[in-house]
């Protein structure tokens, strides 16, 4: 437990030290919120004004940008001989895989936070009780505790930073094919198929419906389940990968 | 015997990396495992660090096995890799501290250890600044403190001068030197003849998974012939008296002769040459080299041979 504990103040303090990380998980969100509001948005016709509709998907996206980080540096420590080190050592050297994922909750918080109080400059009205933003943000972090064990593991097989930068990839483009910009109903009968069976549009509209009233339906049980469902692989997969990385 | 291996063999695919490796290091001695690139060395130094499990042979380090007891052996050891393993974005000090945090040295003694270490390397001054901004050679000394944060009595050092300049690597010397005189045992690695001569009791020559030669080096000097004199003339009559009252022989105008490197010797030889009226111009003293060793050995050259790992 000991080990957890440094090793995660180690990850936050390296996060926080991290010019390229920090900007890739709170600026870039956030430009893409304001590109999405100011450019496209006018022509998107959602039912509300189109920030209120389009806050939870950027919620979701942070945590994409911020997992992709993860598995950098993830595969950063499993490359250049800092695992080597703990596991010579008499510790639990998977502590690092904790530590980056404790980080990564950190930094997602920071960058959610951001995100929300920059939409309501940008004319955010959310209707949500204190209950509503618990609920909402119990959620989000199951999904980006699901995401950041996916990238640790991710990031754990991958030989190299740059190609766990590319294998994360999936993990940013999967808002793109939900709800999270546009209703899926607007979309081509294929991808609105994919787009309402993915994971990320019934959190979304799970979120959506906490924060600004609209109806949440199946969503309410359907997302919250993937959310686990997603945690529960994503840690076995990273416990996977990691204890194959480092099968002696 | 703080360390013991017999037969250790790893395959990498089709790969043969260790075919019977036997290692045996006495506790405050320090072995160096010499050899080119590509003939086993990391994989053997990552077996004995419980990183790698080997193929076949067994390896037992303070009497327990590399193996089935990894736990034990950790508690024993410590391993510097090739790379310098220090979180760049972290200072000095907060990269011992973490370290000394993870060994449950406790809040206070992690921090009075870190200071400790940081002194003698000779790191105080640029302690509280990011390790980003420090010199290759400062980085390694970094590396080589965060090894012995728990005190090891077996330290593993792969290549620890790699890549470093002169003067870097000299520093180096002087730290594990320093190390050595305080009763540590050292296993290191490297490519660099002058680095094992200097700091080895006994060299391990390693070539293509096995054990091409051991011993000290004066030891295996050797075992590729002694010391030889090489006398020049400039009267080739005077070249060959000298040769006819000597065992030498001339080859490209120079005499060659065997000797056993001695100052009584070498007396012997000048005060017969000027008996016999063959005095040289020149004489040259040459002591065999590891390199000649290691050609002697396997009819290559360390610089020549290729590949990594």
């Amino acid at each position: 437990m000991s080990a957890t504990m440094t090793m995660v103040g180690r990850s936050v303090r390296l996060t926080r030290r991290n010019v390229d990380t920090m900007i890739m998980s709170v600026v870039l969100p956030l430009l893409m919120m304001a590109l999405y509001v100011y450019v496209f948005g006018g022509a998107i016709d959602t039912g509300t004004a189109y920030v209120t509709y389009v806050v939870p998907g950027t919620i979701l996206l942070c945590a994409g940008y911020g997992a992709a980080s993860t598995a950098m540096a993830v595969a950063d420590d499993m490359n250049s001989g800092m695992i080597d080190r703990l596991r010579s050592m008499p510790v639990q050297a998977s502590a690092v895989l904790t530590g980056h994922v404790a980080a990564t909750v950190a930094r997602n918080a920071v960058a959610t936070t951001v995100v929300v109080l920059a939409a309501l400059v940008m004319g955010f009205r959310p209707s949500a009780s204190p209950l509503d933003w618990l609920l909402a943000a119990g959620l989000v972090l199951l999904y980006v505790l699901a995401l950041s064990w996916l990238a640790a593991g991710l990031g754990a097989v991958a030989r190299s930073v740059e190609s766990a930068s590319a294998l994360s990839f999936v993990m940013l483009f999967l808002p793109y094919l939900s709800s999270a910009f546009v209703p899926t109903d607007t979309m081509p009968a294929v991808l609105r198929a994919i787009g309402d069976n993915q994971p990320v549009t019934p959190i979304i509209e799970t979120v959506r419906g906490l924060l600004t009233g609209t109806p949440i339906g199946s969503a309410g049980w359907i997302g919250p389940v993937w959310a686990v469902g997603l945690l529960a692989v994503s840690f076995v997969f990273a416990v996977w990968c990691y204890r194959r990385r480092t099968r002696r | 015997m703080i360390l013991e291996a017999t037969g250790l063999r790893k395959r990498y695919g089709d790969a043969t990396v260790l075919d019977g490796v036997d290692l045996a290091v006495a506790e405050g001695s320090v072995l160096a495992l010499l050899g080119p690139n590509g003939a086993g060395k990391t994989t053997t130094v990552r077996i004995l660090g419980t990183l790698t499990r080997p193929d076949g042979g067994s390896a037992r380090i303070a009497g327990f096995d590399v193996v089935t007891q990894p736990r034990q052996v950790r508690e024993v050891i410590a391993l510097t890799g090739q790379y310098a393993a220090v979180d760049a974005q972290q200072t000095g000090r907060e990269n011992l501290t973490m370290i000394g945090r993870l060994l449950r040295l406790g809040r206070a003694g992690a921090a009075a250890r870190s200071t400790e270490l940081l002194e003698r390397f000779a790191l105080t001054d640029a302690a509280d600044r990011r390790v980003v901004t420090w010199s290759g050679g400062m980085r390694r000394r970094l590396d080589l403190a965060m090894s012995l944060v728990a005190a090891p009595r077996l330290l593993f050092l792969d290549e620890p001068t790699t890549g470093l300049d002169p003067a870097s690597r000299a520093t180096m010397w002087d730290a594990v030197g320093e190390l050595v005189r305080g009763g540590t045992t050292v296993l290191l690695t490297t490519q660099y003849l002058e680095e094992a001569d200097r700091l080895a009791d006994r060299i391990v020559l390693i070539d293509g998974g096995r054990v091409a030669a051991e011993g000290s080096a004066d030891e295996l000097k050797a075992r590729v012939g002694g010391d030889r004199l090489e006398l020049t003339f400039r009267d080739p009559a005077a070249r060959e008296r000298a040769a006819a009252v000597t065992a030498g022989v001339v080859d490209h105008d120079v005499l060659t002769i065997p000797t056993d490197g001695s100052a009584a010797e070498l007396h012997h030889i000048l005060d017969a040459l000027r008996a016999a009226g063959a005095e040289p111009d020149r004489v040259t003293s040459h002591r065999p080299t590891l390199d000649d060793v290691f050609m002697g050995l396997t009819s290559r050259t360390l610089a020549s041979t290729g590949s990594t790992r």
